[in-house]
């Protein structure tokens, strides 16, 4: 087992293409959750696979994607003050714009700005500049926030004392549960991130079922895995059921992961915060108890929150929303490509625009 | 010579740079030209027409599973030169060295370029060494200039491929970008991926001397093999149609852009070509290249459509196709 040739295999594609088109007759809408699924899903050509009564949609599940402007500028805004200071981010998080410039601008200009791949680097950095100050800007979902929370208890364990965290970590059911409450959309069912709930568990969309009546599925990232957890969704649709039901067997628990969710809740302790697009949602951030204060950037650092808004006739919010897809926003392709982004959902590789632009399909 | 390190001296053109000429260039870089040492090499004009080719090499790591900076200029040179169906004959090589770089690692890198050197054929002839301050370069920078010659009768250019046209690519792709990527940045492989850098002299005209069928042929360096083929399909004017699962990557290579978020049609490679070839052909081609050590992975992985002119287009496992584009930004910085 390979892992991964088997989950791409053509004729078992086609075999559950058919399956789904053999149950399916009513019009559905189903949002995926994760930026990976939005990848495969554009790659593959699923959406347009699985047309015309099944609609297939993207809700806010890019980290870099959901960071609201005002924490994209005031970062680009400190690196500018404080060049003294290490600033440490995942790649995607360099190129999306501020209102003036992009954390790859300020490093050219002078910033010491780094990327790393995972955030235990940022402990590598800091022991090697003893006398320089890092910031690690952390941003991510339920997948990043233990490897940073193991970051910290580490950085704790060696003394370190010139590491701290901007943490702008968000949780994923809280989003979905504002999805439902906003009343702007009708989703007939989710598609769950496979590795969100591998931490957290599958357990965690129980309230879908149970308050919305909606029916979720947590699925892997390969064609097969998605296509799979459509045609569990597509099945509970047509038979009218509304269950949590896991496709990643293979990864995937109902519990989720014990020890990535104590270290979690060791570290950070659960905030309100903002999203791009869908403003304060209660309870969907994490930020670091004051047990750890001295790694916290926020306390540590002026870091002032810079009030503003979209980049003008991005459509990013609505985009992450589901409310349109990325070929309804006017500036899509146009004015704004990979090359040019305009707003970060064409900048991520997990961001929705730049899934359509890069996977974008020939009609035949 | 244990410790010594590179100084700004050795640059000056002094004495210590004369010791480096001397003890370390000349003693690996042994051709007759290069040993008049004048201020350039003189040497007969072998041919009307001439291959010309200029490349600069700043790789971090320096030095890498599979290769090192100096092979890689040498190969580099090389497959420069023998894409364009160029027999190499000579390079310069320039260094701009930190100071501060262990004189072991500098015979390390020029020995490594002077063994890739004598298996290609292609003759060092002139030089130059430039030291720059700590912290002003990064460990060392070398440039070479390639000249080469090409017999009468090849003519390969992208502008000659035409529809129904056949696209090979000489083996696994990716190889050379995750070996980077996996060793700078410390990410521990269960199987490390070793850089195919290589010299492709040899390959190429194994295909060159056993058929008249090929249009056009590039290695897939910086940008990898998506971009070659949008650089052929811009320039024939046509369509070039690719099946995603007929490209070789390597198991590690795949597993390795799925954990990182890469795509291995975008990764670097320094041991591959494309060709373009007429349907006829193809199979020949393939043979030739599947005899021969650097070609035994050789797949045809496409064929060139009329339209959607200047695209490229790849078929996935769902029977979808997408438009396969140049890559937009820089993925993996420093990278050759």
């Amino acid at each position: 087992m390979k892992y991964i040739d088997e989950f791409r295999e053509k004729r078992r594609i086609k075999g559950i293409l058919e399956s789904i088109r053999r149950i399916s007759t009513k019009r559905i809408t189903i949002m995926e959750i994760c930026g990976t699924h939005t990848h495969t899903i554009s790659r593959y050509g699923i959406r347009e696979a699985v047309l015309p009564n099944i609609n297939l949609i993207s809700g806010p599940g890019c980290p870099v994607c959901v960071t609201p402007p005002g924490d994209i500028e005031r970062i680009i805004e400190f690196s500018r003050r404080r060049r003294d200071v290490i600033i440490a981010t995942f790649g995607d998080m360099m190129k999306v714009p501020g209102r003036s410039s992009t954390l790859q601008d300020e490093k050219a200009r002078g910033g010491d700005i780094r990327v790393v791949y995972s955030p235990i680097s940022a402990i590598e950095i800091a022991s090697s500049n003893p006398q320089r100050e890092v910031i690690l800007y952390a941003v991510g979902f339920e997948t990043t926030a233990p490897t940073v929370a193991a970051t910290i208890l580490m950085a704790e364990r060696k003394g370190l004392k010139n590491l701290s965290i901007l943490s702008l970590h968000k949780l994923t059911p809280p989003a979905m549960r504002a999805l439902m409450e906003s009343g702007e959309i009708d989703i007939d069912g989710f598609i769950c991130p496979g590795h969100v709930t591998a931490i957290i568990g599958a357990g965690a969309y129980e309230f879908l079922s149970r308050e919305y009546s909606s029916p979720s599925v947590v699925a892997g990232f390969e064609p097969l895995d998605t296509l799979q957890g459509i045609y569990m969704l597509v099945r509970q649709i047509e038979e009218g059921k509304s269950n949590t039901e896991i496709q990643y067997s293979r990864v995937v628990t109902w519990e989720g992961n014990e020890r990535a969710k104590a270290v979690m809740d060791e570290v950070f302790e659960v905030c309100d915060t903002d999203w791009r697009g869908m403003g304060t949602i209660p309870s969907s951030g994490l930020r670091i108890r004051d047990e750890f204060a001295g790694f916290d950037a926020e306390k540590r650092f002026s870091i002032e929150r810079i009030d503003c808004g979209e980049p003008p006739g991005c459509e990013c919010g609505r985009v992450l929303k589901g409310l349109i897809s990325p070929p309804d926003c006017r500036l899509f392709g146009s004015v704004c490509t990979p090359a040019s982004p305009v707003g970060p959902c064409m900048v991520s590789s997990e961001g929705t625009c730049a899934a359509y632009f890069r996977y974008r399909s020939v009609v035949q | 010579m244990r410790d010594e390190r590179i100084a700004l001296s050795h640059g000056s053109g002094g004495r210590l740079t004369h010791h480096l000429i001397e003890d370390m260039f000349l003693r690996f870089f042994d051709d007759p030209i290069l040993q008049e040492l004048n201020d350039q090499a003189i040497f007969r004009s072998p041919s009307s027409r001439i291959a010309f080719t200029t490349d600069s090499y700043v790789v971090n790591p320096i030095f890498f599973p599979g290769g090192d900076i100096g092979k890689l200029s040498v190969c580099g040179t090389v497959n420069d030169l023998v894409v364009g169906g160029a027999e190499p004959l000579y390079m310069s090589v320039s260094f701009i060295i930190e100071e501060g770089l262990p004189v072991t690692d500098l015979e390390r890198i020029v020995a490594s370029m002077a063994e890739t050197s004598r298996k290609t054929g292609i003759r060092i002839v002139t030089g130059d060494t430039k030291v720059v301050e700590r912290n002003k370069g990064d460990k060392i920078f070398i440039n070479t200039t390639g000249i080469g010659v090409v017999r009468d009768g090849i003519d390969l250019s992208p502008r000659h491929i035409k529809p129904g046209d056949v696209i090979i690519v000489s083996g696994t792709i990716g190889d050379h970008g995750i070996a980077i990527l996996t060793h700078r940045e410390g990410i521990g492989m269960e199987t490390p991926v070793e850089s195919d850098c290589a010299p492709l002299n040899g390959l190429v005209r194994d295909i060159l001397d056993g058929s008249d069928g090929i249009r056009a042929m590039r290695d897939p360096t910086r940008g990898g093999l998506a971009t070659v083929l949008n650089e052929f399909a811009h320039q024939c004017g046509l369509c070039i149609l690719v099946k995603e699962e007929d490209v070789p990557v390597r198991d590690e290579v795949r597993g390795a852009c799925e954990i990182l978020g890469f795509d291995p049609l975008y990764l670097a490679n320094e041991g591959k070509i494309v060709v373009v070839a007429s349907e006829d052909e193809a199979s020949g081609i393939l043979d030739a290249m599947r005899k021969n050590p650097l070609g035994r992975e050789a797949s045809i992985i496409g064929r060139v459509l009329k339209e959607p002119e200047r695209k490229v287009l790849i078929e996935t496992p769902v029977g979808n196709r997408r438009i396969l584009d140049m890559p937009s930004g820089e993925q993996l910085p420093r990278i050759c």
